[in-house]
């Protein structure tokens, strides 16, 4: 594999990471418990989707074939998807998507801290610039674990549950393959194994002020994103935001 | 050498008339999103932008505004966006900072280099209605990417605070 090759590929897993994610949270607009909540998610929706359009139209000028943001993100398939399996995940209630967020945001802040000092001038302009949004982000989410976890025995119960649900698709995000094998060599990208001691650590000890115990998965990890296998709910998703694009392609406002 | 009536200060200073259009108080020269400023020629101009917020909303309108604001002085703008070095509150002007205040939003209380974010130990916010120092953060998520919601104590107004990046 070429090291642009791996480099565009890398793109669009950090871009669709951010922009699954952001249609995500952005299906709270209107339904949060509180308006701080409602405008909090979708600011970082928006951060999101930000982060998302520099990732994807770097990745679509390296592959020069005129590919833009647009393109990426609403003419691919669910198969050529790169984002973890744990972004797609239904918002399900408030704290569901406060943990999933939670787990997204430190593993980005870990990343983006790391991907600061890049030798790719690009992967590091972008992640000086994310990585203080993303503090904000992390903020907002570790709090909100500690309310609703050692809150009420209702709201305690219900990060409970979507513990249960989540954590097994946490371990996707360190995986691993040639692309980041190729990248490392140049010492554009980190070690994610490295990210994942930071990223375990910060979180046992979060979740552990919380009340809350990390669930036996009993060795299950849910995989397939590198791949592009994804879960059920990917498709549902794509369908409704590149609905509009696709049944009027080359429309503009 | 280049020889055109403009010069980078001439531009500078015709630039203060495009304002961010979510907050129309400030200019973009203020807000210190200006990064460079090029006379490539005698009717051409280079001008380096850059957001404030990855996704802010109204970078297009900016890069527009100031297309035709120098299109009117006879000058074809090139308006190029770079991300590096990453936009700090630190840029914004202390003019900036004064007409945020008197437009009722608190301006970014403190540099970010101190990372009392980080750390948690917030410097004290001021009310931009009554001056009052006892304020206390509502949400850190605001109106507009750039804003946090604080209340404060003394008047009991509801205000937005411009927040350190």
């Amino acid at each position: 594999m070429s090291r642009d090759q791996a480099l565009i590929e890398y793109l669009i897993r950090l871009g669709d990471n951010a922009l699954i994610i952001g249609q995500r949270l952005g299906e709270w607009c209107g339904h949060a418990h509180q308006l701080e909540s409602d405008i909090a998610l979708t600011n970082i929706a928006l951060d999101n989707i930000g982060q998302c359009r520099l990732l994807l139209s770097e990745a679509g000028q390296i592959e020069g074939k005129n590919r833009t943001e647009n393109d990426l993100a609403f003419f691919r398939d669910e198969k050529d998807f790169r984002n973890s399996l744990l972004v797609e995940q239904p918002n399900e209630n408030f704290g569901h998507t406060i943990l999933r967020q939670y787990f997204y945001d430190v593993f980005q802040f870990y990343l983006y801290s790391a991907l600061k000092s890049s030798g790719n001038e690009f992967l590091s302009g972008f992640a000086a610039k994310s990585l203080k949004e993303v503090s904000y982000h992390r903020k907002l989410s570790s709090d909100w674990i500690l309310r609703l976890g050692d809150g009420t025995s209702e709201s305690h119960l219900k990060m409970v549950e979507a513990l249960e649900y989540l954590w097994p698709f946490t371990f996707e995000l360190f995986e691993m393959n040639e692309i980041d094998a190729t990248l490392m060599a140049e010492n554009w990208v980190p070690d994610l194994s490295e990210i994942e001691k930071k990223w375990l650590n910060e979180v046992e000890a979060h979740l552990s002020e919380a009340t809350l115990e990390i669930p036996d998965t009993m060795g299950y990890k849910a995989t397939g994103s590198r791949k592009g296998h994804h879960t059920e709910y990917l498709g549902f998703l794509l369908a409704e935001m590149q609905a509009v694009p696709r049944s009027m392609p080359g429309a503009k406002w | 050498m280049i020889l055109s009536k403009h010069t980078r200060e001439s531009i500078y200073s015709l630039l203060e008339k495009v304002s961010d259009p979510e907050i129309p108080v400030l200019s973009v020269v203020d807000l210190g999103i200006i990064r460079n400023v090029i006379v490539t020629g005698p009717e051409t101009v280079e001008v380096v932008i850059t957001p404030t917020y990855t996704g802010c909303p109204a970078m297009d309108t900016i890069e527009k505004e100031i297309k035709e604001l120098l299109l009117a002085q006879g000058l074809t703008a090139k308006v190029k966006t770079e991300i590096s070095p990453p936009w700090t509150t630190d840029w914004m002007s202390e003019t900036g900072k004064l007409k945020l205040e008197a437009y009722g939003i608190a301006p970014p209380a403190e540099a970010t280099s101190d990372k009392s974010f980080i750390t948690g130990r917030h410097k004290a916010v001021k009310c931009p209605h009554c001056k009052s120092f006892d304020t206390m953060v509502i949400s850190q998520f605001g109106s507009t990417a750039c804003k946090a919601l604080y209340r404060c104590d003394t008047c009991l107004e509801v205000f937005d605070y411009f927040k350190c990046i």
